[in-house]
């Protein structure tokens, strides 16, 4: 738990050189401690400062605007319920008080074992598609109470891993921009940052 | 009214195994309408863009050419920035296209950046989106490769980069001056307009233009059509078609394209090949035009066409394409409530009519569900929603930077109007009345946050 690794370290000056600006990369950074922990440390918010020139509470203050990245380790499995209008017209409330009920827990806990932390979530545009949730920010459509409990048994028993990585991990895919290929124009004619 | 026969634009790979891929999209014609516009002008692509009378597909619904138009002459660098921060509750689409067609979106992207000579270009899709951003980056990669994107396109000598960026969770991103502040790697907070007009002020203070995904997937069939083609299909006022989500309370809930002006409401909800009608045995209470933020629409509307003029004149709007369909066993007051539990909980916090008065109105709106509501409270709700929106107006007065503290005012107004005695009842009927969690019985956990 901490600074990011040399690998994160490299990738990070790569994402840093695509924007004009360094700032820019800060929340592609910060998804980049999030996979390499499951949650963002303080150590990574500072090492991250310090590769963007940024103080500690700028990064922070970046980080805790948005909901994704959390702060303090979550399960391995974050299970995000659905519950606005289109879901909650087809049960997306009720589906939120099985997966409660199924794994022990209220919307913003998590389970003893560390396995699942369950969050009661904003429309996640899958809306004719209801209700829905979200694993790791895996998709599952119209989903039933019981399909729900072959999820939770499947995840258990390790059997959904290929499909649905660790906490932390949105794209498993980067892009990648071969040597030589970069246009590297985006910058020109622009004035150095103030302050 | 009826469905027409008009031709798909945008989702004709939806169904295709490889229409995600490079090899599946140049088979069907893909990267074309790129390399016939590189042997023209910047400005013959923009003259087909402003002919088509293409209306933006997030949700203001302005008119992409006019908008490019807005440039200030000679001020480099300029940016394009995509916006693909679907958030707006009821609306799904442009992740379908990012998912089903990335490279369509990445010609569109090419295809404007060209036109309003834009050196960099930025996909900023949603955070939690992770099969989209898997689905681009794949995309970037095969294109990239293949010369399409970077340095000399397409052997054309022109150049410019398109870098994947995704966000973290914050539906006021979707506001473009937010989505650009975010880029920039701050919070995701609207700048005051003006001066902050994105395409004189936008990204780094430079030209940006900011799009959203539908928009741009529509520039490559219209380049290779025309934009006379383009706006041939719908009426003079809405041209081409649009992807509409129907969701809730209809046997057929999907993701339609359907000609725009000549297809009507009914048309939607009903047609076998699309809504299929209202569930088994039931009517219609109410529907949602335009995604949450938009006034909602009853039986009486139903024949409107889809058309943006006249759901204007109407009182609501077409949004970002999301219909969101109750029968008559909805709820009216716990439907209102979950939308304005949306914005309250995604008010950014900038300005106080929002933050403070979402936040009013959410718990008055919780009070009422739990039965321990006052009559004086629905004064006081619409006293609220005067206060972020005066006069509670469509189209809304705002006391705020941007839409967001106006948009839970919508739901308030309407439902308050035609359902008022639903409320009635949860006051009157006190906790007796009132909508009863179930207890969970925790077997074994610890609290979280």
């Amino acid at each position: 738990m901490a600074r990011l690794s040399p690998e994160n370290e490299v990738l990070a000056g790569q994402i840093i050189a695509r924007y004009p600006r360094s700032r820019s990369a800060l929340i592609p950074l910060l998804h980049v401690a999030q996979q390499q922990d499951g949650w963002v440390t303080d150590e990574a918010m500072a090492h991250i400062g310090e590769l963007l020139g940024l103080t500690p509470a700028e990064v922070l203050g970046t980080c805790s605007f948005y909901e994704m990245f959390r702060r303090e380790p979550v399960g391995t499995y974050l299970v995000n319920v659905c519950t606005n209008i289109s879901c909650q017209l087809l049960g997306g409330e009720e589906l939120l008080e099985h997966v409660e009920q199924r794994l022990g827990v209220k919307a913003g806990a998590t389970t003893a074992d560390g396995m699942f932390t369950v969050e009661d979530v904003e429309c996640i545009a899958a809306c004719t598609e209801a209700p829905c949730l979200q694993v790791n920010y895996r998709y599952f459509h119209r989903i039933t109470h019981q399909g729900f409990d072959a999820l939770v048994d499947d995840l258990r028993a390790g059997r959904r891993s290929d499909e649905i990585p660790p906490h932390g991990t949105t794209t498993r895919l980067r892009q990648t921009i071969p040597a030589g290929r970069w246009a590297g124009v985006g910058a020109v004619g622009l004035a150095p940052e103030v302050g | 009214m009826a469905v027409t026969d008009a031709p798909k634009i945008v989702t004709t790979r939806f169904d295709l195994e490889d229409g995600h891929t490079l090899a599946g999209y140049e088979r069907t014609g893909g990267y074309a309408a790129l390399r016939s516009a590189l042997r023209t002008s910047p400005a013959a692509v923009m003259g087909e863009v402003k002919a088509a009378n293409l209306q933006g597909r997030g949700g203001a619904g302005f008119p992409a050419g006019t908008k490019w138009g807005f440039l200030p002459p000679d001020v480099h660098p300029r940016y394009l920035v995509v916006n693909g921060d679907e958030s707006e509750p009821g609306t799904y689409k442009d992740r379908l296209l990012m998912e089903r067609d990335p490279h369509q979106l990445i010609e569109g992207v090419l295809l404007a950046s060209y036109a309003v000579e834009a050196k960099q270009a930025f996909i900023y899709v949603r955070g939690e989106m992770a099969f989209a951003q898997e689905r681009l980056a794949a995309a970037l990669n095969e294109a990239y490769a293949a010369g399409l994107v970077g340095r000399d396109i397409a052997g054309s000598g022109w150049s410019m980069d398109v870098v994947l960026h995704w966000g973290a969770g914050a539906y006021i991103v979707g506001e473009e001056t937010a989505l650009i502040e975010s880029l920039e790697g701050r919070r995701g907070m609207p700048r005051l307009k003006p001066p902050f007009f994105p395409a004189v002020k936008g990204l780094y203070l430079q030209p940006t233009i900011v799009n959203n995904v539908e928009t741009l997937a529509n520039i490559p069939w219209i380049v290779t059509n025309g934009g006379a083609a383009f706006a041939a299909l719908g009426t003079e006022e809405s041209a081409g078609m649009r992807l509409f989500a129907l969701s809730g309370h209809v046997r057929n809930p999907g993701v339609y394209e359907v000609e725009m002006g000549k297809t009507t409401f009914r048309d939607l909800i009903e047609a076998p090949v699309l809504g299929g009608g209202m569930r088994q045995g039931r009517t219609l209470k109410a529907f949602i035009p335009g995604g949450a933020s938009a006034p909602w629409f009853y039986e009486e509307h139903l024949d409107l066409p889809l058309s943006k003029a006249t759901v204007d004149k109407a009182g609501s709007m077409l949004g970002s394409g999301a219909v969101v369909v109750m029968d008559d066993t909805t709820d009216a007051v716990k439907a209102c409530a979950r939308v304005v539990r949306f914005f309250a909980h995604e008010s950014c916090g900038k300005c106080t009519p929002c933050r403070e008065g979402t936040t009013w109105l959410h718990q008055i709106l919780q009070r009422i569900l739990a039965g321990d509501g006052r009559w004086s409270d629905l004064e006081l709700l619409l006293d609220v929603c005067d206060n972020i929106s005066p006069g509670i107006a469509w189209p809304p007065r705002q006391t705020t930077i941007c839409p967001l503290g106006p948009s839970a005012v919508s739901p308030i107004a309407s439902a308050l109007e035609r359902f008022r005695p639903e409320f009635e009842a949860y006051i009157q009927g006190g906790r007796h009345a009132a909508a009863r969690p179930v207890p969970v019985e925790v077997l074994a956990g610890v609290a979280g946050r």
